[in-house]
């Protein structure tokens, strides 16, 4: 280095390229499409073994159902001149989903209908992510179950197998007498359903996916799960030739499905801990209600949509005192 | 006080990154050619000119005199003479008047403070007055003239008095610095300000993080009757409800003062000051900051005078080795961003903080998810998400029933939400139309 | 067969029985309205602006029935307008001016300094973050608060500026409540020109901010001659809206900065800024 370079040039910011905004000026690093391809990971266990059981109709019903609903939601970006949503994962989520609620068998066109129930009616309607009162797969699902209930109520018998060729249709276990299901089929999942009600292991491996990430509360599964246990265990220690054992019960129909990824849809159930918990434990009273007393052998989405209606106001009520608030009221003065 | 602190609920952890700076030893910056002091540096009534133009003034003298209760003094940083009162660049963006001082390069003190050697005799009175006249702001941030949180209204008592040595934010060390290298100062000034309180003891709180500093602190506190109290972790540990919350269990009525719980907080910063003040007679003219970043090229602990302008600052840490998205005075959780590197070093200015690009936070206002993370984090356990909805429908009534005036403004709930909203913002703004329409009752 | 006539019948019977009791309840607790208040009401424009400062043009209706408020406080109605309602009222309308909103600043994107800033578009809660990141203190910062808050569309936000269409304020002043820097003035709509700064700087420091600032050249003032049509207020010219000037002064002045300028011609565009 020669002498004139003794002194080195000192590099300053430039202050015409500084950023001013409002305090915190650091964040941690999360984002709305980095949540919703942790749940779509959570969700890869179900489709593993809905793959297993239903082969490449199974592949086929997802993609349809992923793509339509991406498709359908670009779509309606474009007519009412919104930017692009794809990338922040909800739409994808959606069609996952809606795959995971439909039967194996599923025509391509009940697809494309449940995309465009779940995107337009469920969510784009109401605003967009984050303003649906309901969740999004599940108005299509129950959409889908009022205008087509053969389509949506017979399911494909599951054989383990990825080529499997000959189409066999079956009931739901609900569906059947107590006593015709067996315990290991139901934890395997070889039993009749749609493609994510099947195998109950690898649902509750997406759902300690989702805890462990922390983007579930655990309060709304243990709650749902918890109460349907006990409501229908004490209905079958009363008559229990009429009523499944509440370990089937638990497993199967979709329960499973619907307390570890549909109840816990973040936009659409309570933000509290407290509020999670009554949102679960009313989820499993009216699932119960309708199981035991109801038409439908099936009511987790009916009681999932019904507990959605009534977010807004379990909000209200589980709001906790603030920080330095009860003391002011014994204290007296404002 | 030996039992273990509370952990009050919510609270974040960010990356605290203090490690470019925890291990560098406070330098004193050497004296610059001019000063421009920043007039209003204190909460309340800004003090009063007493000095013009092409006066001379030695290190240490008055530049304005106190103005009201709620208000002091200002000094001078250096000798020299007074270039200009005009107005520069203030940290809210707004331009105030300040005062530039060309140095003269003797550095040399005026008639300061007679030093109170023996503090321990000397009336409560007598030093709260040394405190006032020093010029002594809370220098953890928020820049409340001390001496009047040493003065109880009547039928007001104080039985705590707690130093904050947490120093939650991330990146900042001046405080951390301050303990381990003035402990004496920091346990001394302690023991003054309780003496001032009258009071026989106090208590400082430092963050686990900390160890070398606990480890330093306890063992010259005992000379001095305080105690030493180690603190979990957890931001907003620092705030001074949650702080006085973890050691004496108490809640602060929101709307209320920590006098009202009969506590008083003061920063650890405020409280070397104090000594300073009293055992050195010397006013508040300068501090301990910490310049840091990852683009700052050595971040550091310097002892600036006030009144030194961050382009200053910014040359002795050798600059940034590229641009940085933000520049802050104070932490990155709760400081001001700048967009002039005219501002000038204030009492409360604990940290000059360069924010690199791929860490700074930039709201973009994506719809809420309602995933429910800010109101686990609020310290203060009240729904922000909710809150801030309510905010940009322009509800504000609404707002203040979800009791948004109880927001310390910590910033944990914008830091954690994944949709990047600018809910701290909403908050502030909320907070000051409704105080607005309050006072318009009123 | 029968069952239907069954069913029309009892529905008929019953809707005959529910009308009987809806008139009687009708008759009995009648309540008497002063039948003024919805002729007035007619009269008025309905655009429940509140810039009378009642809540809404019934509200003013009942007001002026009773005596507690003149036709002429309706920012909104022409003098026709108000001849009309003190005719039918018969009572006498005061002459009232009509005023609009001058929003005082020109500093647009291309002419003023501005920072980065990154949060709430909107003013009042820019204002919080570095005093909205403009590079003057007292400009406009262009998140259109009193676009929102106006119930006429008379105020356009361009390029990052508040531009006001005289033809469709009406003068309600809810623009100037919610305006975080005080920048709009109501001025009577008679004065075309203005002097779009507000800023009480030196003209330096002003000059140093924004191309298009008022440095109080004071040549407006000279190009009106004897008459005092611009007023001196420290390093801020102001128009006399006791004597407004003709809109020929603007040419006549040639303002350096162009911070003198006539509403219609700026609500049009015609005007460029100052070009380096």
């Amino acid at each position: 280095m020669s002498e004139t370079d003794s002194k080195p040039i000192i590099q300053m910011p430039d202050p015409a390229k500084l950023v001013v905004s409002n305090s915190p000026h650091i964040r941690s690093g999360e984002n709305i499409s980095k949540i919703m391809f942790i749940v779509v990971g959570a969700m890869l266990p179900a489709c593993i073994a809905a793959v297993l059981f239903f082969g490449l109709a199974a592949i086929k019903v997802l993609l349809f159902c992923v793509v339509s609903c991406v498709l359908i939601e670009e779509g309606w970006n474009k007519l009412v001149k919104r930017r692009p949503t794809w990338k922040d994962g909800s739409a994808i989520l959606t069609g996952i989903l809606l795959g995971m609620n439909l039967n194996a068998g599923a025509p391509w066109w009940i697809c494309i209908l449940g995309g465009f129930l779940a995107i337009i009616l469920g969510k784009q309607l109401y605003g967009g992510l984050g303003s649906n009162p309901f969740n999004p797969v599940l108005v299509a699902r129950v959409g889908l179950l009022i205008g087509f209930p053969e389509l949506m109520t017979t399911w494909d018998k599951p054989a383990l197998g990825i080529m499997k060729i000959d189409v066999l249709t079956t009931a739901t276990p609900l569906g059947l007498a107590p006593g015709e299901t067996f315990v290991k089929d139901v934890l395997l999942g070889n039993t009749g359903g749609c493609l994510g009600e099947t195998s109950a292991i690898a649902l509750v491996a997406g759902g300690i996916i989702l805890l462990a990430f922390k983007l579930i509360k655990w309060q709304v599964p243990v709650a749902f799960l918890g109460s349907v246990f006990v409501i229908t265990g004490i209905a079958h220690v009363i008559s229990p030739e009429t009523v499944h054992s509440p370990f089937i019960h638990v497993c199967t129909g979709g329960l499973l499905l619907g307390a570890f990824f549909m109840a816990t849809d973040m936009v659409t159930s309570p933000m509290t801990r407290k509020g999670a918990l009554i949102f679960g434990l009313g989820c499993g009273v009216i699932t119960s209600v309708i199981r035991l007393w109801g038409t439908y052998p099936e009511g987790v989405s009916f009681a999932i949509l019904f507990m959605n209606a009534l977010t807004p106001l379990i909000d209200r009520v589980s709001i906790s005192k603030p920080f330095g608030y009860t003391v002011l009221e014994k204290g007296g003065a404002v | 006080m030996s039992e273990k602190p509370r952990k009050f609920k919510g609270g974040v952890h960010p990356n605290d990154s203090k490690a470019l700076s925890a291990l560098k030893p406070i330098q004193d910056a050497p004296l610059l050619e001019s000063y421009k002091v920043i007039m209003h540096q204190n909460i309340g009534a800004p003090p009063e000119l007493v000095v013009k133009k092409g006066d001379e003034v030695k290190k240490g003298d008055l530049l304005a005199k106190a103005s009201g209760f709620v208000s002091v003094p200002l000094h001078a940083p250096t000798s020299g003479t007074i270039k200009m009162i005009d107005k520069c660049p203030g940290p809210t963006g707004i331009s105030i008047p300040s005062i530039e001082i060309t140095a003269d390069g003797e550095d040399e003190w005026g008639d300061t403070f007679e030093v109170i050697r023996d503090w321990k005799n000397t009336g409560s009175e007598q030093l709260k007055q040394r405190v006032w006249d020093a010029g002594i702001v809370g220098m953890g941030g928020a820049g409340f003239p001390a001496h009047v949180k040493l003065s109880p209204p009547e039928g007001k008592t104080v039985d705590t008095l707690i130093i904050n040595g947490a120093e939650c934010e991330p990146y900042l060390t001046a405080d951390h610095r301050l303990m381990l290298e003035q402990g004496e100062d920091v346990v001394q000034g302690t023991a003054i300000l309780a003496r001032a309180l009258g009071l026989k003891s106090a208590v400082i709180g430092i963050e686990e993080n900390k160890p070398d500093a606990i480890a330093a602190l306890q063992e010259i506190a005992a000379n001095y009757g305080v105690e030493v109290q180690p603190l979990p972790v957890n931001y907003p540990q620092g705030a001074e409800r949650q702080l006085i919350y973890a050691i004496t269990g108490r809640e602060v009525p929101i709307g209320k003062l920590p006098m009202d719980v009969h506590c008083v907080v003061q920063n650890v910063a405020t409280a070397v000051a104090v000594a300073d003040a009293v055992v050195k007679g010397r006013p508040s003219i300068e501090r301990v900051t910490t310049v840091t970043g990852k683009s700052v090229v050595e971040p550091g602990n310097w002892r600036f005078r006030l009144g030194t302008p961050v382009s200053k600052a910014l040359e002795l840490v050798g600059g940034v080795s590229e641009q940085p998205a933000k520049l802050l005075l104070g932490g990155p959780m709760m400081g001001i961003a700048q967009s002039s590197l005219d501002v000038t070093v204030m009492k409360n200015t604990s940290g000059i903080l360069l924010i690199a690009k791929d860490e700074a936070s930039l709201y973009t206002s994506e719809p809420c998810i309602r995933c429910g993370r800010c109101v686990e984090c609020c310290p203060m356990n009240i729904l922000p998400a909710t809150i801030s909805q309510a905010v940009e429908n322009k509800r504000f009534d609404w707002a203040e029933d979800l009791n948004v005036l109880a927001c310390i403004e910590c910033g944990s709930c914008s830091y954690v939400c994944p949709s990047h909203r600018p809910l701290n913002q909403h908050f502030k703004r909320a907070k000051i139309e409704i105080q607005a329409q309050l006072r318009k009752k009123k | 067969m029968s069952i239907a006539l069954i069913a029309i019948i009892s529905v008929g019977v019953l809707g005959g029985f529910l009308g009987v009791i809806i008139g009687i309840v009708a008759k009995v607790f009648a309540v008497e309205v002063d039948e003024r208040i919805e002729g007035v009401n007619d009269l008025l424009p309905g655009a429940n602006c509140g810039g009378c400062g009642f809540a809404g043009c019934t509200d003013f209706a009942k007001g002026m029935v009773a005596e507690s408020a003149t036709p002429d406080q309706c920012p909104v109605c022409s003098s026709e307008d108000v001849k009309n309602i003190a005719d039918y009222l018969g009572i006498v309308a005061e002459e009232k001016e009509k005023k609009v909103a001058v929003v005082r600043c020109v500093g647009d994107a291309k002419n003023t300094v501005r920072s980065l800033y990154n949060g709430v578009r909107d003013c009042r809660s820019a204002v919080l973050v570095a005093s909205g990141a403009k590079g003057c203190d007292y400009g406009c910062l262009g998140f259109g608060s009193c676009a929102d808050a106006c119930p006429f569309g008379a105020i356009e936000i361009r390029d990052a500026l508040a531009v006001v269409h005289p033809d469709l304020c009406v003068g309600c002043e809810n623009c100037v409540a919610a305006c975080p820097k005080d920048l709009i003035i109501m001025a009577p709509a008679s004065a075309d020109v203005h002097v779009y700064c507000n800023s009480p700087e030196k003209g330096a420091a002003k000059r140093k901010v924004c191309k298009t600032a008022c440095i109080a050249c004071r040549k407006c003032v000279k190009a009106s001659g004897e008459e005092d049509h611009m007023l001196v207020d420290g390093f801020l010219i102001r128009t006399n809206y006791e004597n407004p000037p003709a809109a020929e002064l603007v040419e006549a002045s040639a303002c350096p900065t162009t911070a003198l300028r006539q509403a219609s011609k700026q609500a049009a565009g015609a005007y460029e800024g100052v070009s380096e």
